[in-house]
């Protein structure tokens, strides 16, 4: 006995699910996030000085690690400055400090975590900008 | 020598991917084209194993059996190890497949003071067996976040349940740890114990060598390396819409750990269906576990059943037919 | 050949450390009391086996045919063809070694070879290299190596030091049973005519005479006879049993080993007396006089072969249905391989017991019922008077057949009908029994004389099981439903645990019959006064 009618159905289930990324994707186009810089505080800055408290490619790989050290500095420490790899001083505050400037959290912090679903828990405790009720 | 040449191609892959990312710029070869082989090698060698396998017949039903049979009315059946009816045979198949029941039973033989042979319950392999199993699937369905676009509820549940413990940023994912440890059990057992030593081959240390630097090296990108994130889905969605594209954030710096990463799964891919780890298909196809213990209530048919040579029952009277006669037993022909 | 001298205290010292060398590289022995002589080349005649030729095991050369790498490498490709389960378990193993320690054998000689995965890769190795891409290019590397006539000797040590008793395929992950290896080799050596003495002879036996022992239709009638005989002393009453009758309802079918020597004959004691007590319109063949098929052990045609005969006779005489006795491997072959061979069955009728109206469900579509299920019924029905006091001389474990457990699972109706004729009935450790049992280390042709000490090695498990319910319960008997059993493992627990007796189930269930008109039993089945009920006056 060859068994085909559970083999052959068997095979076929086997295909779909190792073809899944290329079926569930057939027809949908690649598009890379861009999160925007483009806020009102942003855009007051003068233009040589639109910057982050660090470098852009140390915030994209490194900025939940920061923000972890702030909070844990801020909670248990008490300690609320930060200074930069190039000596400046900021305010360890993810409200007053972060959004002051990215206010747009659904143009910016979203853009990547959606695109990569990724969950941060640094909206459990804070509350959300207002501009993502609307 | 068994456990060293597995171990040194391993590094030579290692070595291979980080150099000619590195040094020989062949980001195309080893992130677009040889992922793309690699895939098919794997589903087209998948299917081939199976056809092959499939085109041998199953001419008699051979079910270990391992409980009462179907009996009498009031004999209690086991109707999961020794099954009567096709839901049986899915249960006790899904037993087999999702918790490894056979090797559940595992016991361990012992001499003892040189006389009395003692048994014991010795359940390690088959947990560091399911562990290695579960946490694989588990990191392998995370990773669909890399492939679908709008990334599924389910997935990210998934992967939010496997970061539960919320230690570090990011989330350490307890898949992470549980595969390691059972890669390094799988290992070090086989090592260790003189008898599996005795009987492993290099193609039992290469595929557990493999996967431990595909898991290092995916574990060192999440954790310590830091490879652009956003770059690598765009790099895997171009791959699966057929567009590939090679982010300018992974050609540079830490990206080659995402090329090393992604030539060794490859590899893994590439290698499975000419390997031992074809058990994953097979183990859906075994005889002796697959089938309904019914041969005494149903026919079994054997394809290339054929005519036999015997010997008759008239040849043997007519061999015996005096002495049969003489002793009073009938005969057909006097 | 010396005697097998060993003491049992030296063949216990087992040596469990693997060699130096790998397995591949280390030469396999070819040792003293381990092996089977060879067969003799007109048995092999007989039955018309491919190149019989005069050889010994003992002998450098084995004279194998010209062709005999082709042989081996054309048999493989047609069994590969043939077997899904041999295709499948050439090709899954992952070499977890769960089976290690299962096997009785590796349990009671320490040889690495005898590890179940090590005795398949013996085979696979060979398959790797000759039918996989990745053993012909990486070799040894991919566990592959060449076909050599020292392989085809250590195929033949080893694949007849395996009793195909399925206990490693219970423990493997994927289900890989060695049994199908083992077969799938000794057909492979049949083709190059490497048989053993104590198959090749029973096999031609029972081709031409019906039975393994070569008994003749007469033969078996007196055999009978001095049963009836020893019957008539114990209880009292004559019985008559049939031979070749027409028109009788049941054919009943056991094997011959039950009709020779002890304690088999007290089992067929117990057959005769039961059927007699039930007025049973039944009758023996001496055409089908044999239940177990000693052809499974040489090759699936040879197996068909013999067994052929016991649907012709049922055919030829025209019975409703057929009742088989105690035996292992035949129920194997009658459950998983008798219908697909020469079925339908349509001859006959649906089995249904004359005495209590039980249809049996579970053997429907082959027609033939298992004499253990037969009792069982007749008893659940109240259809015995049964005294079990005769039975309280003996303290009764239970020994599972490897193939009435794993190749079929009759556990619970041995023990229900031990347990309804004994009072004093204990089962051995958990890890021993049903599924789990452990053959008697004899089976699919092995129980030679010349092959002691792989016997009592492999016997060793199971003997030591019976140790342990003798010290910690008196047990004085060890019963079981194998014909085979009966004979082989009075020497493994006289060698082991000297002080145990064996005995088929219905000897017992026939020291306990009540049969009408009996007289008042003094002696047991086996003529030994029983205790209590010796003769008063």
């Amino acid at each position: 006995m060859y068994n085909s009618g559970k083999i052959i159905p068997g095979i076929i289930i086997f295909l779909a699910i190792v073809t899944f990324p290329f079926w569930s994707n057939a027809g949908k186009t690649n598009v890379k996030p861009e999160p925007k810089i483009d806020t009102p505080a942003i855009q007051q800055m003068p233009e040589g000085e639109r910057k982050c408290i660090e470098s852009k490619e140390f915030m994209k790989a490194g900025h939940m690690q920061m923000l972890n050290d702030w909070r844990d500095s801020v909670i248990r420490g008490g300690d609320r400055v930060f200074v930069s790899s190039t000596g400046k001083h900021y305010n360890m505050s993810l409200q007053n400090e972060c959004l002051r400037c990215h206010s747009n959290k659904k143009d910016f912090c979203d853009k990547c975590h959606k695109y990569l679903a990724v969950k941060p828990y640094c909206w459990d405790c804070h509350i959300e900008p207002k501009e993502n009720k609307s | 020598m068994k456990m060293l040449l597995p171990f040194v191609a391993v590094m030579a892959l290692v070595a291979a991917a980080l150099m000619a990312v590195n040094v020989a710029n062949l980001h195309f070869l080893f992130g677009v084209a040889i992922p793309y082989i690699a895939f098919a090698v794997f589903t087209a060698g998948f299917v081939y194993r199976i056809v092959k396998w499939a085109s041998s017949p199953v001419p008699f039903r051979i079910p270990t059996t391992c409980g009462q049979e179907f009996s009498l009315p009031w004999v209690k059946q086991n109707k999961i190890e020794n099954p009567s009816t096709a839901t049986g045979v899915i249960i006790r198949m899904a037993l087999e497949i999702f918790l490894f029941r056979s090797l559940f039973r595992n016991i361990k033989a012992e001499l003892r003071d040189g006389q009395k042979i003692v048994y014991g319950s010795d359940k390690w392999l088959w947990l560091a067996g399911l562990a290695f199993h579960w946490t694989f699937l588990v990191i392998l369905v995370r990773h669909l976040r890399f492939f679908v676009g709008d990334v599924p509820m389910s997935i990210a549940m998934l992967e939010h349940l496997d970061g539960f413990l919320q230690i570090g940023v990011p989330m350490i994912y307890i898949t992470d740890g549980v595969i390691l440890a059972a890669i390094g059990y799988l290992f070090i057992r086989r090592v260790l114990l003189p008898q599996i030593r005795y009987i492993s081959l290099p193609a039992d240390y290469f595929p557990l060598f493999l996967i431990a630097a595909i898991v290092v090296s995916g574990i060192l990108m999440r954790y310590i390396v830091k490879v652009d994130v956003v770059g690598v889905k765009n790099f895997t969605m171009g791959l699966v819409t057929f567009t590939p594209v090679i982010p300018a954030t992974l050609m540079q710096g830490n990206g080659a750990w995402f090329f090393l990463h992604v030539f060794l799964i490859s590899v893994l891919f590439a290698y499975f269906p000419f390997s031992k780890l074809m058990h994953m298909g097979g183990v859906f196809m075994s005889p002796t576990r697959n089938m309904i213990n019914n041969s005494r209530m149903v026919r079994h048919v054997n394809p290339w059943n054929y005519p036999v040579h015997v010997h008759t029952y008239e040849e043997y009277e007519n061999d015996f037919r005096d002495k049969m006669k003489a002793a009073g037993i009938p005969v057909e022909k006097e | 050949m010396a005697k097998f001298t060993a003491k049992p205290k030296d063949l216990i010292n087992i040596d469990y450390t693997t060699p130096k060398t790998e397995w591949m590289d280390t030469p396999t022995e070819i040792r003293e009391h381990m092996f089977c002589h060879a067969t003799k080349a007109k048995d092999l005649e007989t039955v018309e086996f491919p190149n019989i030729h005069e050889w010994r095991p003992q002998d450098e050369d084995w004279k194998l045919p010209a062709n005999w790498e082709q042989t081996i490498l054309q048999g493989m490709q047609d069994l590969l063809k043939k077997y899904r389960s041999f295709q499948l378990f050439m090709d899954i193993c992952v070499r977890c070694g769960a089976c290690a320690d299962k096997c009785h054998f590796f349990i009671g000689s320490g040889d690495p070879k005898n590890m179940p995965v090590l005795r398949a890769e013996l085979m696979r190795s060979v398959y790797r290299g000759n039918f996989t891409l990745a053993g012909k290019i990486l070799k040894k590397l991919a566990g592959a190596r060449k076909l050599t006539p020292a392989v085809i000797k250590e195929w033949w040590y080893y694949f007849y030091q395996c009793t195909e008793c399925r206990r490693c395929s219970v423990f493997c992950p994927y289900g890989i049973d060695t049994a199908e290896v083992t077969m799938m080799a000794r057909e492979l050596l049949n083709l190059l005519g490497l048989q053993l003495g104590w198959i090749g002879g029973p096999v031609a036996n029972c081709y031409m005479k019906g039975n393994h022992l070569g008994l003749e239709p007469h033969t078996i009638k007196s055999s009978v006879e001095f049963f009836l005989d020893d019957i008539k002393e114990i209880t009292g009453i004559t019985i008559e049993p049939t031979f070749n009758r027409k028109g009788a309802e049941i054919l009943f079918v056991t094997p011959s080993g039950d009709l020779f020597a002890n304690p088999g004959t007290y089992t067929a004691m117990g057959y005769l007396m039961l059927f007699h007590e039930l007025g049973l319109d039944y009758t023996w063949s001496t055409y089908a006089s044999e239940g177990g098929n000693f052809g499974f052990f040489t090759s699936n045609e040879m197996a068909k072969r013999l067994n052929s005969k016991i649907y012709a006779e049922a055919k030829r005489l025209g019975v409703k249905w057929i009742l088989g006795g105690e035996c292992g491997h035949m129920w194997r072959v009658i459950h998983q391989y008798m219908d697909t061979w020469q079925g339908p069955a349509d001859f006959l009728q649906e089995p249904v017991s004359p005495i209590t109206g039980t249809k049996f469900e579970n053997a429907k579509a082959t027609k033939m019922v298992h004499i253990a299920e037969f009792t069982a019924d007749l008893i659940k029905n109240n259809k015995l008077k049964l005294d079990k006091s005769r039975n309280d001389h003996l303290v009764v474990t239970y020994h599972d057949s490897c193939n009435t457990a794993r190749g079929m699972g009759m556990l619970e109706e041995p023990r229900y009908i031990i347990n309804n004729v004994c009072n004093h009935f204990h089962e051995m450790p958990e890890d021993t029994i049903k599924e789990k049992t452990f053959c008697c280390g004899s089976g699919t042709g092995l129980n030679a004389s010349e092959n002691m000490e792989l016997r009592m090695r492999g016997g060793l498990p199971r003997a030591n099981a019976v140790k342990f319910v003798k010290e910690k319960h008196g047990v004085n008997m060890l019963a079981n439903v194998c014909a085979i059993d009966r004979a082989t493992l009075s020497a493994s627990v006289d060698y082991w645990v000297p002080g145990t007796a064996v005995c088929g189930t219905h000897e017992l269930v026939a020291n306990a019959l009540v049969m009408k008109g009996e007289k008042e039993r003094t002696l047991d089945i086996r003529l030994e006064p029983l205790p209590g009920k010796e003769a008063s006056e």
